[in-house]
């Protein structure tokens, strides 16, 4: 939503060149395989059909032409479907959620044991190995089991500490916008505010001051994370509600719940998706940087934040501990961005910059 | 009209006034009339006059608007709408007064189906369960002419043109069988076409639910058809009102002989150009002294820049706000 920049686009119909090339083609013979897609919701029936709808009984049958009427959600999960970086990102969380969830299973070792042959006679980690596939850690423990157990932490903070920001930006979003007034300039600059504070070391300030544990971290996070969430659906609610409909609800005698929750909240669902996809990359990323700073979980839990900061000083002796772990992060935080950015052209095929 | 105070609805001296950067906007000036049960009343007048604003504050709209201020009453079935408790209001709101809005494709939620659209208000306000409130609404979506009503109630308004938009928008303000029906412009989004459609059924419906409806128009030739009574709004007050066969026939207030003169006839010669109402409505900022309607008026004179005119019998069950409504329809003659 924030980066209209550049102009205005046409929308571009979903017809491409060799669907327009191929209707050229068929007017005379019909070729009885293409379908055309006007992007418009509903679809014209293969030629051969034309044929039939035509043909049958020697009359015009417009009906026969519209072969399937596609929802709203069918056209959205179609051009989502056709977006491949979208799709990588998919099968990446996909992945990266089955390891989380398998880790006890799949995880070649306990991750907080301390294997004797996990350490050179000099004390050093080894590389990879056949016991250990991505070698072991400063403390002889298996890199790979840590990495597994460690997606878990992120997932689980990431999902959680991002649900808890969007329940706190969507109802003050709605509130403020839909009630004006004292409300709206109380929560607002409220978020103002919050948006003005340097987010770490608000973090940082909160978690020392409370103990440092996977739910503080996740409250932590949640609490420095509404603000954009609340602009943005404050923004949307701010247009929504001067609607006729908005009118239409209130004089059918619905309270201002009921209209806030029946009849705004699912105009919303598109930037509530996006949004919390993009920021699931955001938290997960938070999470890491607090666990790196000795904020996060605590050891031995392992946490690919944490693990980055034990092997940092070992760099260049063993560049492994800080490389897997890094990757890790960054492939997460990639594949929540790649379906954010895909979910957002889905539902605004308007803004599409490809 | 409900002389026998059986009124259902009463305005007295309802005064609308916006606070804005200009001053103060008396968008409705001590509008007074009443509505007797099962009447068609038509409520016209040029953009601006304070129609819909009148609509507004009969259902509970204009008072939600920031820097408004009300005073007079809307008084209901005996209550005043303007004190009553929000709750209280709530529940007469879509039960017993209901409202159809000028255009159907923004008044219907684009995201929710017209099932969920159609059965809120019957679950609300008739407590019905939602199997028969659904098939309370195919009925009434029958009633108002929608094909295969029973297949499309899972349809979103975007599969519904203009005009099945307005019947599905009449459905769902008649379904709870309200006493009183305000339709503000009903007509104007639609194809001509339709319009005479929607305003045959329209008005059988009022009849077979006996409800009271006020017609809100910018074009007589709606009302003309369909009211029995018609008021005639300017610059926030009612300037005549009167049966509309005799107001039509022998208009008592220059601004209703504009207004008609104004609507172009198949049954007479054709003139070149359309007549209109030279000048434009007034800043309601900043009325002129006297009548409002003065600057524009073919009979205005000296008295009628001084002071204003009241809303006066002329007869008949006839009221008209003019110094000049005896003498009107011979000068009428000779300026057309």
């Amino acid at each position: 939503m924030s980066d209209h920049g550049g102009g205005y686009r046409p929308h571009k119909p979903d017809v491409d060149r060799e669907t327009i090339g191929a209707y050229r083609r068929t007017v005379g013979g019909l070729e009885p395989e293409t379908e055309i897609d006007l992007g418009l919701g509903t679809s014209i029936a293969p030629a051969a059909e034309i044929g039939t709808a035509v043909g049958a009984a020697g009359m015009w049958n417009p009906d026969a032409l519209l072969i399937e009427h596609r929802s709203l959600w069918g056209d959205i999960w179609r051009r989502f479907r056709r977006d491949r970086f979208a799709m990588i990102g998919v099968v990446i969380i996909i992945a990266i959620v089955l390891i989380a969830v398998l880790a006890p299973w799949i995880a070649p070792h306990d991750p907080t044991r301390q294997y004797s042959e996990g350490l050179t006679m000099e004390g050093m980690p080894v590389g990879s190995s056949s016991q250990f596939p991505l070698g072991t850690d400063t403390l002889g423990r298996d890199l790979l089991s840590r990495l597994m157990y460690g997606a878990r932490v992120s997932l689980v903070v990431g999902v959680l500490a991002n649900g808890f920001a969007l329940v706190l930006g969507v109802v003050f979003g709605l509130t403020a916008g839909y009630f004006r007034g004292w409300v709206e300039t109380l929560l607002m600059r409220m978020t103002d505010v919050m948006m003005a504070f340097p987010i770490i070391l608000l973090a940082v300030a909160l978690v020392s001051v409370l103990k440092p544990s996977i739910w503080i971290l996740i409250l932590v996070i949640g609490i420095v994370y509404w603000t954009p969430m609340t602009r943005v659906i404050h923004g949307e609610v701010l247009s929504i509600r001067e609607k006729e409909f908005v009118d239409a609800a209130r004089l059918t005698g619905c309270s201002s719940a009921r209209i806030l929750f029946r009849h705004i909240l699912p105009h919303l669902v598109a930037v509530i998706l996006v949004y919390t996809s993009l920021g699931l990359a955001t938290t997960i990323l938070f999470e890491a940087t607090l666990s790196y700073i000795g904020l996060g979980v605590q050891p031995p839990t392992p946490s690919w934040g944490q693990m980055i900061a034990e092997g940092q000083s070992y760099y260049l002796s063993a560049p492994h501990l800080v490389i897997y772990p890094g990757l890790a992060i960054m492939i997460t935080v990639l594949a929540f961005n790649l379906v954010g950015d895909g979910l957002r052209d889905a539902f605004d095929p308007k803004q599409r910059r490809r | 009209m409900g002389a026998d105070g059986r009124a259902l609805l009463r305005l007295t001296d309802l005064t609308v006034d916006f606070a804005s950067q200009e001053g103060m906007v008396h968008a409705v000036d001590r509008v007074s009339f009443q509505v007797a049960p099962g009447e068609l009343v038509g409520l016209v007048g040029e953009s601006g006059c304070g129609k819909s604003v009148t609509a507004g504050a009969i259902i509970g709209l204009t008072g939600m608007l920031p820097n408004v201020t009300m005073s007079g009453s809307v008084e209901f079935d005996g209550r005043d709408l303007l004190t009553l408790p929000e709750a209280e209001v709530r529940a007469i709101r879509g039960r017993q007064i209901s409202m159809i809005f000028q255009d159907p494709i923004t008044s219907l939620n684009p995201v929710l189906s017209i099932e969920r659209l159609m059965t809120e208000g019957l679950e609300l306000h008739l407590g019905l369960s939602h199997a028969d409130a659904v098939k309370r609404s195919i009925a009434l979506l029958d009633e108002v002419g929608i094909p295969k009503a029973a297949s499309r109630i899972k349809d979103y308004p975007h599969q519904f043109s203009g005009g099945m938009r307005q019947r599905v928008m009449i459905a769902i303000a008649l379904s709870c069988n309200p006493r009183l029906l305000l339709a503000d412009e009903p007509t104007t989004a639609l194809d001509v076409t339709i319009q005479a459609q929607i305003l045959r059924l329209l008005k059988r419906l009022s009849r077979e639910h006996e409800a009271a409806v006020i017609v809100i128009t910018h074009d007589l030739g709606v009302v003309a058809g369909m009211c029995r009574r018609i008021l005639v709004m300017y610059a926030g007050r009612i300037v005549e009102s009167g049966p509309a066969k005799a107001l039509f026939a022998r208009p008592h207030h220059p601004y209703t002989v504009g207004l008609l003169k104004s609507v172009p006839r198949l049954d007479e010669p054709r003139r070149d150009t359309l007549q209109t109402i030279s000048g434009l409505p007034p800043d309601l900022a900043h009325l002129p002294p006297g009548c409002a309607f003065a600057p524009r008026c073919f009979l205005a004179t000296d008295e009628c820049w001084q002071a204003e005119p009241e809303l006066a019998s002329t007869g008949d069950g006839r009221l008209s706000a003019c110094f000049h409504s005896a003498s009107l329809h011979e000068a009428a003659g000779v300026v057309a």
